[in-house]
């Protein structure tokens, strides 16, 4: 079963480092990772989708506390979920294509982000289901590139994790 | 007030405001601004003759003291041989602040001579490292190491600061105190899980404390000796819970585990009710229980995240020992269990099992009868060093230590202390960690017990104990064998030995003699009494190499 969880942090040199090195050594699968500050400069938070048991779930909370620079780990409730991944794809486009793709960009609320004679740009962001549907209707087209980040996420309603 | 001084300096002064009497390490070009600052200081540097015995000596020192020790070692190899020291310390909690020199800030990652990227290597073994980018961080990153070391769960924390650092000049105070937003450990327990701590204790008929070496580290061994007494409740201990109570206490039963003995290990199996304090539930220690749903698990620990991790525990209880057990006796009754400790009892006195083969065939010594003989002659005020293999499982076994050894906040370690390298298995720890032991407690009687396989990964250590007086006893016992691989091999490789064999190893005492050492030898047990008392009565160190036989066990 996949997880999500939310982790602040100190934004310490290293902090990275110690929370995917604890992944690795434990045996803990990390589905993907997003690391970025918050509105107070020195806590950073991290959201880390990983797979595994609720004892593994346990496990990885227990052992992520006993970080020093951990300040708070949080598994986020699957039904209450609120969570984004970014996509940027780029795509071989001739002139004459560029309608299709605007067809497609604005199907799906899509961005164009950027344009030259022979590429076009795509820019969505989404919950994962989003963006893999995305990337099926562009595939009949010559991807140049595709980069996709991790999720972040947060729960919804009026409550937050903060320090 | 703060005054201007260079951070050698400064780390100087601040081990110095942590009561820091003596260190343990071996310099190098990196680390030579910090150990020309200790010239003049009142903390007495002992150089060992590697740096893993640096980490292993800081360990011993740290065990007997219950506060944090201190290694230093150079950039480079001399940080990467702390490594194995680090994670024998991070596997047995052990508080110890390792501080090592690094190349100069604007080196590294250059791979320059003697880089190592020993903060990234160390990881997985230390409970927290920092290395220094920001000179006038250090006083609060000392402060913070020491207290990250010596509280909660405690554990190893590494220091690496980098030459140039080493050599700018701060504005030095020391501060009192820190605070750290995400770390704060819980030392009381919640008193509704106390409550029914006690009820559990209550309903049970045949309730059982299992002792871990966590009991040393809160300084709880006093509190928990007086629940058992009062609620009459039987306790087993892991290897590292040894000497928590006295061996020959009525109560306690002995050490559990594939190596232990009948009466702890029927105990776990045929209890309603078991007690783990400050225990982690090792593979090795607790095969019985797997397998028992109807029993109910009480565990009581610092650290959440060994709760429930290799047993399923039915009342969790996180907070310091000391603190929660004392919470405990305040609403516990006694109780009468009398059947159950009568049960265990006579399964104690009539296992008459012992390790050996003892019969006409048998050369050397019975390790048993030889530790026997020890324990008639053993002061109460010791500390036994045991290393790993079967001289370990021999001793823990056998050992007999009396006095008072129930710490408390101003005497860890009063009476008979056992050490050893209980989570990492590390050969090689015996020695070192006696050095540090009786470093930190001259007045003990401290020995160290190891094997002719051991022996060979430390025997570099007799250097140090000449060099600075540290009157340290050794015995070796000796089969010529890697002892517990043999057995091993025995047991489970139809008996095909191989790679166990230490032909070419010295005669020890000759060596010890080539170090100005002097000892004795003990090729049967009509030997023993005597080459005992003259170690004993020694006041330099001294060494005994003990013959036991090729064949014999250490599994019961």
């Amino acid at each position: 079963m996949k997880h999500t969880i939310s982790i602040l942090v100190e934004n310490n040199a290293g902090v990275l480092a110690r929370i995917s090195g604890l992944f690795a050594r434990r045996g803990y699968n990390i589905h993907s990772l997003a690391v970025g500050v918050t509105d107070n400069e020195k806590i950073s938070r991290i959201t880390i989708v990983a797979e595994g048991s609720d004892y593994t779930l346990e496990q990885i909370e227990k052992q992520l506390n006993k970080l020093i620079d951990v300040i708070k780990v949080r598994s986020l409730s699957a039904d209450k979920l609120l969570a984004r991944e970014l996509v940027l794809v780029k795509v071989a486009c001739k002139p004459v294509q560029r309608t299709e793709l605007i067809d497609i960009a604005e199907i799906m609320a899509a961005k164009i982000s950027d344009v030259s004679p022979d590429s076009m740009t795509l820019e969505l962001s989404g919950n994962q289901n989003v963006l893999t549907t995305f990337e099926e209707l562009l595939s009949p087209y010559e991807i140049i590139e595709i980069v996709r980040t991790g999720t972040v996420a947060l729960q919804k309603g009026s409550s937050g994790i903060r320090v | 007030m703060s005054e201007k001084i260079t951070v050698a300096e400064a780390l100087v002064r601040c081990l110095e405001a942590e009561g820091i009497k003596k260190i343990f390490g071996y310099p190098g070009a990196a680390i030579c601004p910090f150990y020309d600052k200790l010239v003049g200081s009142k903390i007495q540097h002992i150089l060992v003759r590697h740096e893993a015995n640096a980490g292993h000596a800081a360990s011993g020192t740290a065990r007997i003291t219950g506060k944090p020790a201190v290694c230093v070692a150079t950039s480079g190899p001399g940080a990467t041989n702390l490594i194995t020291a680090i994670a024998t310390a991070y596997m047995d909690s052990i508080p110890v602040v390792i501080i090592t020199g690094q190349v100069s800030s604007e080196q590294i990652g250059r791979d320059v001579f003697q880089e190592a990227d020993i903060t990234g290597a160390a990881q997985p073994f230390v409970k927290h490292s920092y290395l220094i980018k920001d000179a006038n961080l250090v006083p609060e990153i000392v402060k913070k190491a020491f207290y990250i070391a010596g509280s909660g769960r405690p554990g190893p924390v590494l220091i690496d600061v980098p030459y140039d650092v080493q050599l700018q000049t701060i504005d030095f105070e020391y501060p009192e105190s820190v605070e750290l937003c995400s770390y704060k450990p819980k030392y009381e327990g919640n008193k509704l899980q106390i409550k029914r701590v006690a009820e559990a204790i209550k309903e049970a008929k045949k309730p059982l404390i299992c002792a871990g070496g966590g009991l040393f580290s809160a300084k709880a061994g006093e509190i928990m000796r007086k629940i058992a007494e009062t609620a009459n409740i039987p306790v087993i201990c892991t290897m590292m819970g040894i000497s928590i109570i006295p061996t020959d206490h009525p109560l306690f039963m002995g050490m559990i585990g594939m190596h232990g003995r009948i009466a702890p290990n029927k105990a776990i199996s045929e209890c309603d009710l078991l007690i783990l304090l400050g225990a982690r539930v090792g593979d090795r220690a607790v095969t019985a229980i797997k397998n028992r749903e109807d029993l109910k698990v009480i565990h009581i620990d610092i650290d959440p995240a060994e709760i429930g991790k290799n047993l399923p525990v039915s009342i969790p209880v996180v907070g310091d020992l000391r603190t929660v057990l004392t919470q405990l006796s305040e609403i516990i009754g006694t109780q009468e269990n009398a059947d159950w400790v009568k049960y265990l009892h006579e399964l104690k006195n009539n296992d008459k099992r012992q390790n050996f083969i003892s019969d006409e065939s048998t050369n050397g010594v019975n390790p048993a009868v030889f530790i026997e003989k020890l324990n008639k002659l053993l002061p109460d005020e010791c500390v036994i060093s045991a290393d790993v293999g079967q001289n370990q499982i021999w001793t823990a076994n056998s050992i007999r230590l009396r006095g008072a050894n129930s710490p408390s906040e101003e005497n860890v370690s009063v009476g008979g202390r056992f050490i050893t390298s209980g989570g990492m298995g590390t050969m090689g720890y015996s020695v070192p960690a006696a050095i540090g032991a009786k470093s930190a407690r001259p007045e003990a009687e401290v020995i160290a017990i190891c094997g002719d396989g051991s022996f060979q990964m430390q025997s570099m250590e007799l250097a140090t104990m000449v060099q600075h007086d540290i009157n340290v006893k050794i015995i070796i016992m000796t089969n010529n064998r890697l002892g517990m691989v043999r057995e091993v091999q025995t047991n489970n490789y139809e008996n095909r030995l191989t790679a166990v064999f230490l032909d070419g190893s010295p005669d020890f005492i000759k060596l010890a003699e080539a170090y100005g050492i002097k000892g004795g030898y003990v090729n049967d047990e009509a030997e023993a009494d005597t080459a005992l008392e003259n170690m004993l009565k020694s006041d330099k160190p001294y060494i005994l190499q003990v013959k036991v036989d090729e064949n014999e066990r250490s599994i019961l």
